[in-house]
């Protein structure tokens, strides 16, 4: 009992300690409130820890969706917020003020699969839209066997697996189908929820993935930091160059190596470049070009913006890799470093 | 003077529940009315379209009701069997017993148990068991939700009914016996008339408790947004496709969902009433 009222106090003494230290840091005042999307949340949490150990300011990020974050941002209770989604002309526009989009970081949507004796599926982004439009049943159907070259694969029937919930990740796999295939525009389109002819649902990367794992003869779409870090078996994507290519952190990357519009608004699925993983994505954090809003200070906006500067910067792209997500490639990061720059304090440039 | 104090605080207390119960009917309705207004009421509860494409929106929800009642029923279903012997083991042949009261513990720990964890169980457990017998070929479905809601809702069928045939008077039974009556008999012929009304209102109560169940069902009924035409088949519920949908609803998607709330809120209240005003008549 001693014992134990002994590390308590050690602990209380410790973490005073701990308090003071922070205090004494630059930014000790400095409380950055954001909240959006999950799909970047493990690459979030570990850089914003990062930079919490390196200058001491506080950042609180609420994992509530794209959607939650750009409502947060519209209602200006958050410094930015988080959305797998850029915005159309129209959201744009019926935001309160000019908002821009900083690319955080790189993910994918990868095709998982449950066939225990196959490795190295080759799919196409026709067959993928097929499979989920409900015209491919079977895995042995001839389409997918001419791609499979020297496997053979079963007489089974393919269980195509989507998200319940709402989700970027959808939203990403949706783009892309779109683009591929004309049946696909037309009759389901690109978003977050969709009407779905076929197959079963779970809710989360977690949900599909455990349905995956547990259904013999599955299909489904997960994000790559999540399949990355499972280690599923994921299918080798045919791009718009015809090589098949493996999700890996490079190949995600190269997805952006291609033009770029400045204000970073583009979805890069199905990109021309030929060693890019069809289905990539950027996430963005989107934050008010003019940062003298809700009673904000300069101080907070010039935190705001510094973190969002250390972010683009090597130091902190490299971790994105640890968390299974891609960095982001040069010409995004200039383009994003370019849009820092533009933000104003009551009509005054930060920098 | 203190006694006076006390009342206020009591009457405080109710109108605050009043107050926030009036305020959540409130918003449900204030928050499903752009819905029921675009889409029409009937027309939104009979339609089973769901289609979130932005050029067409087209939200009704025939589809989940009919996924929550037939999960709720075929439940209520399934678990009569098991719930009603032991209730008559537990308030008719073994009252008052040790055994009894062992075994009315152990159901009713079933009670206790959340219900994500009915769900993991179902998912990785009950599933293959389903894909095993061949039911159907991925496991999901309106008959796996319903077996694992049966089990969930036994405990709250079999103990109030318990409850019930335990209160059936002695000297009723005891008359029956000395008439020379079997045990057979006396429950056939007394105890279940006259604990008819209370068994049955327990019953619309585990019903209740069926119809809003979302984890463990949302886990296990595949949320496709179909009208389900076989029991085998996937479907979708009220309270699951809320659940799976609100995080990144807007607009008229946002305002469909707090209509099924609406619509859901409102069919466990007549359920509850009917259970209310039954239990009222069998104790009067």
């Amino acid at each position: 009992m001693k014992n134990l009222f002994i590390i308590l106090l050690a602990v209380i003494i410790a973490s005073c300690g701990n308090a003071k230290k922070s205090k004494e840091g630059k930014q000790a005042e400095i409380n950055i409130t954001a909240a959006g999307a999950t799909f970047p949340l493990p690459f979030y949490n570990l850089a914003f820890k990062t930079y919490q150990q390196k200058t001491g300011a506080t950042i609180t990020y609420g994992g509530i969706g794209s959607g939650g974050g750009i409502r947060s941002l519209k209602d200006k209770i958050v410094d930015f917020g988080g959305s797998d989604a850029f915005l159309s002309d129209k959201e744009m526009q019926e935001m309160p003020a000019q908002v821009i989009h900083i690319p955080t970081c790189m993910g994918a949507v990868v095709m998982a699969y449950n066939l225990p004796d196959i490795k190295d599926l080759k799919l196409s982004g026709e067959i993928v839209a097929d499979i989920y439009l409900g015209k491919i049943t079977r895995w042995n159907d001839k389409r997918i066997q001419d791609l499979n070259q020297g496997i053979t694969l079963p007489d089974q029937a393919i269980n195509p697996v989507y998200r319940s919930d709402g989700s970027g990740t959808t939203y990403v796999f949706s783009d892309y189908l779109t683009k591929i295939s004309k049946e696909w525009e037309t009759n389901i389109g690109t978003g977050k929820s969709l009407k779905w002819p076929t197959g079963l649902a779970a809710k989360g990367n977690p949900g599909v993935a455990g349905t995956i794992n547990q259904t013999p003869g599955a299909i489904g779409y997960v994000g790559s930091e999540y399949a990355f870090a499972l280690n599923m078996p994921m299918a080798q994507m045919q791009n718009s160059a015809g090589n098949f290519i493996t999700p890996t952190t490079e190949s995600i990357s190269a997805a952006a190596n291609g033009e770029m519009p400045a204000d970073t608004r583009t979805m890069i699925t199905n990109p021309s470049a030929p060693e890019a993983y069809p289905i990539s994505c950027f996430t963005w954090i989107i934050l008010y070009q003019e940062q003298a809003y809700a009673d904000r200070t300069l101080e907070q906006a010039k935190g705001t913006i510094e973190l969002l500067k250390w972010m683009l910067s090597p130091e902190a792209q490299a971790l994105t890799v640890k968390v299974h997500y891609s960095p982001l490639p040069q010409a995004a990061v200039a383009n994003a470093q370019q849009l820092i720059k533009s933000v104003t304090y009551n009509g005054q440039a930060i920098q | 003077m203190r006694d006076k104090i006390f009342k206020r605080i009591l009457v405080g207390c109710c109108i605050l529940i009043l107050l926030v119960c009036a305020g959540m009917v409130y918003s449900l309705i204030s928050g499903s009315l752009s819905a029921f207004q675009h889409y029409g009421f009937f027309n939104f509860i009979c339609s089973s379209e769901w289609d979130p494409h932005p050029d067409r929106e087209v939200y009704g929800a025939l589809s989940f009701i009919v996924g929550t009642l037939l999960t709720s029923f075929l439940a209520l279903l399934f678990c009569i069997p098991f719930s009603l012997p032991v209730a008559l083991f537990t308030g008719a042949y073994f009252r008052g017993k040790k055994i009894a009261t062992f075994i009315s513990s152990i159901i009713d720990l079933l009670a206790g148990i959340p219900s994500i964890v009915y769900g993991l169980w179902g998912f990785y457990t009950f599933r293959p068991l389903i894909i095993e017998l061949g039911l159907n070929s991925q496991g999901f479905g309106i008959l796996t939700s319903s077996i694992i809601l049966a089990i969930m809702i036994i405990p709250y069928a079999s103990s109030l009914s318990g409850e019930f045939i335990s209160m059936v008077p002695n000297e009723l039974k005891e008359a029956a016996y000395s008439l020379g009556g079997t045990r057979l008999d006396v429950i056939r012929t007394v105890t279940l008339p006259n604990a008819g009304s209370g068994i049955f209102a327990s019953y619309i109560l585990a019903l209740g408790r069926a119809l809003g169940e979302t984890m463990a069902v949302t886990m296990l009924i595949g949320n496709t947004n179909n009208l389900p035409t076989s029991l085998s088949d996937t479907g979708n519920t009220m309270a699951s496709i809320i659940a799976n949908q609100f995080g990144e609803a807007d607009g008229l998607k946002l305002s469909s969902l707090i209509a099924i709330g609406l619509l859901l809120f409102g069919i466990t209240a007549i359920i509850n009433l009917i259970a209310k005003f039954i239990i009222k008549k069998f104790n009067g």
